[in-house]
C-alpha cells in the first residue's frame, strides 16, 4: 500500500491467514521496527520485538490518550461514548494513577482467589446449562461468552437479570463490522444503564459490591465523582469480557487439537497454571496490538520515533519473538515460564489479570473434568473466526460430547 | 540479595506475588508491593524474585546482589 507521499508500506492491522483459526498473523518477517500504513490513512511505527515492546509500553515518553490529535486510529471514530471520563485506558498519569490506585486493592490476587468460589459456582452453572440444553451445543455461546460475562456482571454488582441488555450491547461495542455510530451508540446505552444503577446504589446506599464501593466509600470520600465511577465501571465491564470469553473458546480448541494435553491434565491438574500461561502467550487475542502515541523524540528497539508520531505495540508478535521463546509457534506446556506480555505492560497492564487467569483456569478445568469426552460437532472454519472482533476469537464452536 | 520495591512506581498487576509468593505481597487494603523478607534466599527463590523482577510492568523492583 502507499503513503500520501507516494512511499510504498505494508498495511496493519495483517490480515488473519485463511485457515488459521488459532495463531495470531506472522510478523517474523517484520523488522523490530517498521512503518506500516493505518486504515485511517495514519502511518504509524509497528514495533514487533519483545524487548521492543517492553520498552514502549514502559516509556514516559508516550501518551495512551485515545483523544489526542494524531493518535495512530484504526478507525475514524472511538466507539466511547461522548464523555469517556474514569475510561483509564485512555488516560496517562498523573490521571490514570490517581484511578488505578483507588482500583487495585479490588483487584488484587488474594481479593481475586476470595472470589474464586463464585467463579467457580458460576462457570460450573454455565456447563451444567450447556448440558441440560442438550447436544451438539454451541460452547461459545451457551458457556465461553455467558459465564464471563455472569463473573463480571456479579463482581461489579449489575443485576442478573439486565444480563441479557449488558451482552447484547457489549458485542456491538466490540464488533468493528458495526458503523462507529451504532458501536457509539451501543456504549453510549451501556454508559447510561451504569449511571442509572451508580445513582440507584448512591441512594439505596448498598454496598457490597464493587460499583456499590466506588460509588458510595470512594464518592463520599472525594476520591471520584459519580461520573468517573460511571466510567470505570464501564471501562471494567467492557475489559472484562469479550477478553476472557474469547479466551475461554480458543483455548478449548486449542485443547481439542490436542487430546494428550488433556489426558496430562487429568493426570496432573497442577499443570494447568502453566497450561493457562501458555495459551495466553499462544494464542494473544489483542490482534491489533497496543496503539501509542509519542510525546518527545525517544530511541526504541535501535529506531528514533519522533514526538507527535504514533507507534504500535505487537504484543502478538512479541509473544513469539524467536530471541525469547525457542520454537515460538509451537505450543508447549512445558516451556521455561518466561513472562508474556498478553496482558500488555507498563503502567496500563491489565488490571484484572487475576481475575482472567483464574477464569480461564477455572474453566478449562471444570469443562475437563465435567465433558471428558467433549469433541468437535462440526470442524471450526474460517467463517467463524470473529475477525472485526476488537480482540480476536470465535463466533462459534459445535461441540458434543 | 538485596530487594527494593518502589511503591510510587508499583502499578499493582500483581506479576511478582504470583511468580514469588513467598517473597513479594500487596498490601491489604491497598493492593501496592511490599517486600516481606530481606531474608538470604535460595537458589530457587532467587531466581523467581529475578524473574518477578523483570515481569514487572512498571519497573517497581530493584534487585541489588
Amino acid at each position: 500500500m502507499r503513503t500520501p507521499e507516494g512511499v510504498d508500506i505494508p498495511a496493519y492491522p495483517f490480515p488473519r491467514p485463511i485457515g488459521e483459526l488459532i495463531s495470531p498473523p506472522d510478523a517474523s518477517g517484520y523488522p523490530v521496527v517498521s512503518r506500516v500504513l493505518l486504515p485511517t490513512g495514519q502511518t504509524a511505527w509497528l514495533v514487533t520485538g519483545y524487548e521492543a515492546v517492553r520498552q514502549l509500553l514502559r516509556s514516559p515518553a508516550f501518551s495512551s490518550c485515545v483523544f489526542a490529535p494524531g493518535f495512530p486510529r484504526f478507525h475514524g471514530r472511538v466507539a466511547l461514548p461522548t464523555s469517556p471520563t474514569g475510561f483509564m485506558v485512555g488516560m496517562d498519569p498523573p490521571g490514570h494513577t490517581h484511578l488505578r490506585r483507588i482500583l487495585i486493592p479490588g483487584f488484587t490476587i488474594k481479593t481475586m482467589r476470595q472470589f474464586e468460589p463464585s467463579i467457580r459456582e458460576i462457570m460450573v452453572g454455565a456447563l451444567d446449562a450447556m448440558r441440560a440444553a442438550g447436544q451438539p451445543a454451541d460452547l461459545i455461546n451457551e458457556f465461553a461468552l455467558p459465564a464471563p460475562s455472569m463473573v463480571i456482571s456479579r463482581l461489579l454488582g449489575v443485576p442478573y437479570e439486565d444480563h441479557d441488555f449488558f451482552q447484547s450491547r457489549s458485542r456491538v461495542i466490540v464488533d468493528r463490522s458495526f458503523s462507529p455510530e451504532q458501536r457509539g451508540d451501543a456504549s453510549q446505552a451501556v454508559h447510561d444503564y451504569l449511571a442509572d444503577l451508580v445513582a440507584r446504589k448512591q441512594s439505596e446506599g448498598e454496598s457490597h459490591d464493587l460499583i456499590g464501593r466506588l460509588a458510595i466509600d470512594r464518592v463520599a470520600a472525594g476520591e471520584l465523582t459519580t461520573e468517573e465511577v460511571v466510567g470505570v465501571a464501564l471501562m471494567l465491564f467492557m475489559g472484562g469480557h469479550e477478553t476472557t470469553a474469547n479466551m475461554i473458546g480458543l483455548s478449548t480448541l486449542v485443547l481439542l487439537r490436542y487430546p494428550e494435553l488433556r489426558e496430562r491434565l487429568r493426570q496432573r491438574p497442577a499443570l494447568v497454571d502453566n497450561l493457562v500461561e501458555e495459551l495466553l502467550r499462544y494464542v494473544t487475542i489483542l490482534r491489533t496490538g497496543v496503539p501509542r502515541l509519542a510525546t518527545a523524540d525517544v530511541e526504541i528497539g535501535g529506531q528514533l520515533i519522533r514526538a507527535g508520531e504514533g507507534a504500535i505495540a505487537m504484543t502478538s508478535a512479541a509473544n513469539r519473538d524467536l530471541a525469547v521463546y525457542s520454537d515460538p509457534d509451537q505450543f508447549d506446556v512445558d516451556r521455561e515460564p518466561h513472562p508474556h506480555l498478553a496482558f500488555g505492560f507498563g503502567v496500563h497492564q491489565c488490571i484484572a489479570q487475576p481475575l482472567a487467569r483464574i477464569e480461564i483456569r477455572v474453566a478449562l478445568t471444570e469443562l475437563i473434568q465435567r465433558f471428558p469426552a467433549l469433541a468437535l460437532a462440526e470442524e471450526v472454519c474460517d467463517a467463524d473466526a470473529w475477525d472485526d472482533a476488537v480482540v480476536y476469537g470465535l463466533r462459534r464452536m459445535m461441540v458434543r460430547w | 540479595m538485596r530487594i527494593e520495591a518502589d511503591r510510587e512506581v508499583c502499578t499493582g498487576a500483581g506479576n511478582c506475588v504470583t511468580i514469588a509468593p513467598d517473597v513479594c505481597d500487596q498490601e491489604e487494603g491497598v493492593g501496592l508491593v511490599q517486600v516481606l523478607t530481606q531474608q538470604p534466599l535460595g537458589t530457587v527463590q532467587q531466581g523467581r524474585v529475578w524473574r518477578a523482577a523483570f515481569a514487572c510492568p512498571s519497573g517497581a523492583m530493584t534487585i541489588t546482589e
